[in-house]
Order: C-alpha cells, then sequence, then structure tokens
C-alpha cells in the first residue's frame, strides 16, 4: 500500500506532493484525537482527581468541604482498617484465576485442535452467557448453590458437605461465581495462542523422542504462555476488583476491597479513605501483574 | 554413541498400503533401502512420496502391511520410539527455543550425557557455530535448515528421513545445500531417504531413486539407469525430457529390434526393449539427438528421421534447444551443445534427425505418451479442450 502511493507520488509529478504527505503525516495523528480526548476527559482527569482526593483532610464532609492537606496517612488508616478485605480480594481472585485456568486451558485446547468441525459452535458457546446480563447470572448460581438445591444435596449425599453445611453465603460461591463470571475472558485468549501453534511443531516433538506428556510440556505449554498470560490477568485484574459476586453469594463476612469502596464512597462518604483504597487497589494490582509477566518471561517469544 | 548399536539396518517395507477414506495414497509398497545408502523417492505432489516417509516416521499408520528395520518391525511402534528422525518440510522448528536447545532436543529427552559437547560437534558439522543463542526467527532460510538438519543427525538414526527439505530454498542455495548434504551424509553413513519432487535434485544426491506415481513405484534403480533406460512413458517423461515415436514392431535380427516409426525403420537395443512385439513408443533423449541439413550428405549410421523442419530455436549459451515439427505433425526436441563447430539453424530450415541405435528405448506402447510430462499436464489443462498435438 505504501510502496504503491509512494510509486503514485513520484511518477505524477511533482506539484500537489508536499501538502499531501504533510497530510499524511498529521493524519495518524487525527485519528487518534477522538480517543485521546476520551481518554484525558474519562481516565486521566479522574484518575488525577481520585488521587487528589484521596489526599484531603481526612475529617472534611461533604457539607464541609474538603481540604487538600496531602494526608499520606489516610493511606495507613485505609490499608489498616481494611486489611482482611484486600487480602481476601486478591485470595478470592487467585482462586478464582487458578480454576479459571484449570478449567479454561482444556477447553481452550480441546477447542483449538481437537473440535474439527464443532470448533465454531463451541466457541460461540463460550461466548453465549454474555448474551445475558452479568447480574442475571450470577443470580442464577444463587438458586444453584442454594440450601435446597441440587449440588447441596448431592455434595450432602456423598458425605463431602454435612448435614447442615452449606455452599451459599460462603467464600466457595464466590469463588464459584467469579470463575464462572471470567471464565470466558480465560479461555477466549487461550484458544486465540494455542490455535496459533502449528501442529507440525508437535509432530517434530515426537520425533524427537518426546511423549505426549512431554510434547505438552516442553512445546505446546510454553508456546501457549501468552494465551495463559493475557487469561489470567483478564480473569484476575477484574476479580480482584468485583463486588457484585460477593454481594448476590456472599454474606458481609466474605466482602472484599470491592465491596468496601463501594460502601466508603456511596453509604460513608467518606470519600478520602475510599479514594486511598481505590489507589491503593490500582497501585497493587498493577505491581503484581508487572511482577508476574516478567516472571512468566512472556517478552521472550517472538 | 553407545557401543554395539550398529550404525544403520536395511529399512524394509512390505506391501504398504495407506488409505484416507477412500483415496488410496499409497498402494501395496514394496520397498528396501539398504544402509547407509541415500535414498530418493521421486515424484510429482500427490504420488504417495510424503505419505510413505510419514509411516516410516511413525506420523502415519499404514492401513496394511509392514515396516521394518533389520530384523525390528516398527509398524505400529510410537514415533518417538523410533531410531528414525526427520528433517520436516518447514523445518517445524520450535520457535521458544535457541539453535542450542533445537539441536539438544532429542538428547535431552533420551537423557544423553554430554550435550554440549554433541550440540558443539553437531553445529561445526553443519557450519553454524556461533549461532547457538539465536532464535530460529533470526535465522536465514538456508541456516534453518542446517539447524533442522542437526536437531535430527545429531541422534544418531538409524535411518534419516527428509521431507522435501531444500524446497524452500532458492535456486543457488539449493544446489550448495545438495553438495552440503551429500558430503554430510557420506561422512557418517546413515541411511537418508530423501523425498523430492525434483528430478534433478534425486539425481545429482542420490544412490538409487524410487519414481511414484499414484501411490506406486513406477522404476527403482540408479539414477543413470533410470535416466538412460526409462521403463516406462512416466519415467521418460518426469525425469529428463524424451522424444516418444508411435510404432510397430516389425522385425528383429542381430540384437535389435526393428520398429516402423515416422515413415522409417528404427532400430533398438533388444536388452533396452520393455516389449518385443505390438504397437510401441520408440524412445530417444533430445541430447542423444543430432540435427543435420537436409541437404547435408548423408553418411550416418544409426537411427535417422528425415522430413524435419525447424519450427523453433531457443539458444540458452551452453546450449540449443531446437523444436522439429515432423511430417506426421509431431514436434521433437533436440539439445544441441554450443561446441562452435557451426552456426545455428533458423526456423524453418528442412533437417534431418539422427542417433545411434544403442541410445534407443522401446516402451509399451499403450501408455499415456504425456504420463509425467508437468509442462504438458500443466498446458492441457489450461486450454480447455484443445489438443495441442
Amino acid at each position: 500500500m505504501s510502496a504503491l502511493t509512494e510509486a503514485e507520488a513520484t511518477t505524477g509529478g511533482g506539484g500537489p506532493q508536499p501538502g499531501r504527505r504533510r497530510t499524511r503525516r498529521w493524519t495518524g495523528y487525527l485519528l487518534l484525537l477522538p480517543g485521546a480526548l476520551w481518554l484525558l476527559l474519562f481516565f486521566a482527569v479522574p484518575t488525577m482527581q481520585l488521587v487528589a482526593t484521596s489526599l484531603y483532610d481526612p475529617n472534611g464532609s461533604l457539607d464541609t468541604g474538603y481540604a487538600m492537606t496531602w494526608s499520606w496517612t489516610n493511606y495507613l488508616d485505609a490499608i489498616s482498617t481494611y486489611r482482611e478485605p484486600f487480602l481476601r480480594s486478591f485470595l478470592y481472585a487467585g482462586s478464582a484465576t487458578v480454576l479459571a485456568l484449570l478449567l479454561g486451558y482444556p477447553l481452550a485446547y480441546a477447542i483449538a485442535f481437537k473440535a474439527g468441525r464443532w470448533k465454531n459452535l463451541m466457541l460461540v458457546l463460550v461466548i453465549a452467557p454474555f448474551f445475558t446480563s452479568f447480574l442475571v447470572r450470577t443470580l442464577a448460581w444463587k438458586s444453584i448453590l442454594s440450601d435446597n438445591g441440587f449440588v447441596v444435596d448431592a455434595l450432602q449425599a456423598v458425605g463431602l458437605l454435612g448435614a447442615d453445611g452449606r455452599l451459599l453465603a460462603t467464600g466457595v460461591a464466590v469463588v464459584t461465581g467469579l470463575t464462572y463470571n471470567f471464565l470466558p475472558f480465560m479461555v477466549l485468549p487461550l484458544y486465540a495462542s494455542l490455535e496459533k501453534i502449528d501442529p507440525r511443531l508437535v509432530e517434530a516433538g515426537s520425533d524427537l523422542y518426546a511423549g505426549a506428556v512431554t510434547s505438552f510440556r516442553t512445546i505446546t505449554l510454553p508456546l501457549s504462555m501468552p494465551g495463559v498470560v493475557a487469561g489470567t490477568l483478564l480473569t484476575f485484574i477484574p476479580s480482584a476488583g468485583d463486588y457484585i459476586n460477593t454481594r448476590l453469594l456472599g454474606t458481609p463476612q466474605q466482602y472484599t476491597i470491592g465491596n468496601v469502596i463501594d460502601n466508603t464512597f456511596l453509604v460513608q462518604l467518606d470519600f478520602p479513605i475510599a479514594a486511598a483504597l481505590s489507589v491503593s487497589l490500582m497501585v497493587a494490582v498493577v505491581l503484581l501483574v508487572l511482577v508476574y509477566v516478567r516472571r512468566a518471561g512472556t517478552e521472550k517469544l517472538v | 554413541m553407545q557401543p554395539g548399536r550398529e550404525l544403520g539396518a536395511d529399512l524394509v517395507l512390505r506391501s504398504v498400503t495407506k488409505r484416507f477414506g477412500s483415496f488410496t495414497a499409497v498402494d501395496d509398497l514394496d520397498l528396501v533401502v539398504g544402509r547407509g545408502e541415500f535414498f530418493a523417492l521421486l515424484g510429482p505432489s500427490g504420488c504417495g512420496k510424503t505419505t510413505t516417509l510419514r509411516m516410516v516416521a511413525g506420523l502415519e499408520e499404514p492401513t496394511a502391511g509392514s515396516i521394518a528395520l533389520g530384523d525390528r518391525d516398527i509398524t505400529r511402534l510410537r514415533p518417538y520410539k523410533r531410531p528414525v528422525n526427520t528433517v520436516f518440510q518447514s523445518y517445524a522448528l520450535f520457535p521458544h527455543l535457541d539453535v542450542l536447545e533445537n539441536v539438544a532436543f532429542g538428547l535431552r529427552r533420551r537423557k544423553s550425557p554430554d550435550v554440549d559437547r554433541q550440540v558443539r560437534e553437531m553445529l561445526e558439522l553443519v557450519q553454524l557455530v556461533g549461532f547457538e543463542r539465536r532464535r530460529p526467527a533470526q535465522l536465514s532460510g538456508g541456516q534453518q535448515q542446517r539447524v533442522a538438519l542437526a536437531r535430527a543427525l545429531i541422534n544418531r538414526p538409524q535411518v534419516l528421513l527428509l521431507d522435501e527439505p531444500l524446497g524452500a530454498l532458492d535456486l543457488k542455495l539449493r544446489r550448495q545445500m545438495q553438495i552440503e548434504l551429500k558430503r554430510i551424509q557420506t561422512d557418517i553413513g546413515i541411511t537418508f531417504v530423501h523425498v523430492t519432487h525434483d528430478q534433478e535434485e534425486a539425481m545429482t544426491m542420490a544412490d538409487t531413486i524410487a519414481v511414484m506415481n499414484g501411490g506406486l513405484i513406477e522404476q527403482l534403480g540408479a539414477p543413470d539407469e533410470l535416466y538412460e533406460n526409462p521403463a516406462t512413458t512416466f519415467v521418460s517423461n518426469f525425469l529428463g525430457q524424451s522424444n516418444l515415436l508411435a510404432g510397430t514392431v516389425s522385425g528383429k535380427s542381430g540384437g535389435f529390434l526393428y520398429v516402423d516409426a515416422g515413415g522409417e525403420r528404427l532400430a533398438v537395443p533388444e536388452h533396452r526393449a520393455r516389449v518385443r512385439e505390438g504397437r510401441v513408443l520408440v524412445g530417444v533423449r533430445p541430447e542423444k539427438v543430432f540435427v543435420a541439413a537436409d541437404d547435408e550428405e548423408d553418411d550416418t549410421v544409426g537411427n535417422r528421421l528425415s522430413g524435419g523442419v525447424i519450427s523453433d530455436v531457443s539458444f540458452s549459451g551452453v546450449s540449443t534447444q531446437y523444436l522439429v515439427r515432423m511430417p506426421s505433425g509431431q514436434e521433437l526436441v533436440v539439445f544441441e551443445q554450443n561446441t562452435g563447430a557451426r552456426g545455428l539453424f533458423a526456423p524453418g530450415t528442412r533437417v534431418r534427425l539422427h542417433w545411434a541405435r544403442e541410445h534407443t528405448f522401446l516402451l509399451d506402447g499403450s501408455q499415456d505418451v504425456h504420463a509425467g510430462d508437468e509442462a504438458y499436464v500443466q498446458l492441457a489443462a489450461t486450454t480447455t479442450g484443445g489438443n495441442t498435438r
């Protein structure tokens, strides 16, 4: 394309050339403009506002107004008060991510390599839940896991759950909900990276004395790491901030940092502490992701 | 290499058949590849040569028949348990591993000791020392090809399988790699089975060639034997070019068969005749044929065809290719070496063709004259319903 226009420009005579060059140079920036404006207005400015709010005088209120006092202690207060929901967020998100990976990898593998003509149908089925609302699907889990539901009955029958044991309103229910809700975000990137793997590489592995398990460990898994990293991030990050699953499937004992932020902002109206919690969550997630991506070593994959 | 483990053994295929659904890719194939041999499976695409190779590698399972290495039946052995390694058509190098780890892959799987030394020796053999830490994507096609070769060879397989390993390289590099492959094979003495559709490649490298067509072996033998004395029209057209004239056997004397063809009586040595009577095809290679102007004095012995007219001349420096239209309408090809003894004939010149009787071969006349002639087949496919004869 560029070669073509270049040739056009050189054969077309010198007249309109410089002007056209200049417009072309600005085209990229022009195309960026709407997106950049959007980000500036609805991401950069609010983020700065959030950080600023987190440093306001904690004794202010909506009525009296807030004063900027650079109160870094807000962070200490917030984290020490809400240490537990904070840790619980990462525990739940981590568990859900691991479960989604364990469920999603075999599924993505099957779709990529074994589904044959059912491949497209299976992909549609992975996405199909998105046709109903997130809330409806989470509420559905409420009835699935309810105390009189068949899941609890079955688990009690085989003795995995005590006679008065329950699933709803426990951490198990919350992690189940998170896993379910974010599974497609795990499966799709995994599928995309598995599907790109040349099956001849696995053949070459078996030609070079690698059995099925060794082939998977030394060829398929390393080559699918970009999908593993993308999938786990897409599952972990939103799970860590989620507060719907804890609210619908858990009790205040299961509340995570998402619920706390929601509550602090909208019920307690304690804006500085809520903002400090939000910023802390963001920073924590970014740090975790950076460490993870570095450890996973995906930058080595060409 | 462990002491006592023999380098190579005969590779024996017995009545091997492979069907994919209703399509028979390989049909009741019998083949023996001697140890230490450089063996080429030559044929057009879809002839079953790659399927045959994949069955030896264990990547396909034969529908019927058996494959053995020496005394050991390997027909149902999993690929990773066979003492056989493959250089794949697209190399199939592991993109996430560097050159060293690619080459070491097989050794590591077998927990071989002294991996580093073996890899270094192998990289010396394929002249890739200094590239250990590069990834396949950072190598040129020829370098990737050599990594693929090293990765397979380092395991000291009893048979090395090469699936069109030079197909992706440009002509010059291909020539160079042909010589290198041949040198390596001579050095280490491992049996090579080389699949290719390039007849020149097969002839330059292989000790023995099996020409495959439609899942069957048309002819097997040394390159010169196949070229000089083809058994079928397919072989005569696929390996080089041939002039084939339809005729009828009319007599026999003094070790020669006589055939009436093109209005002349042509002699064929009996030992070069695939049939002895009836409708036949008289064959001669273009470079064996001489052209002489019709008014030149005729003092030739041997086979002679007169009444031709030069219809096309293409000069390529080393040689000239003439197309000569015979009175029957058939066009014959002649390659004349550029010895400088005589100028070029102009198109339209009336000429006479002659060649030594010993260079003539005789094929069964019931075959398709154009079988294996890829240029003709392509032409026939593009000119719908056109008769190019």
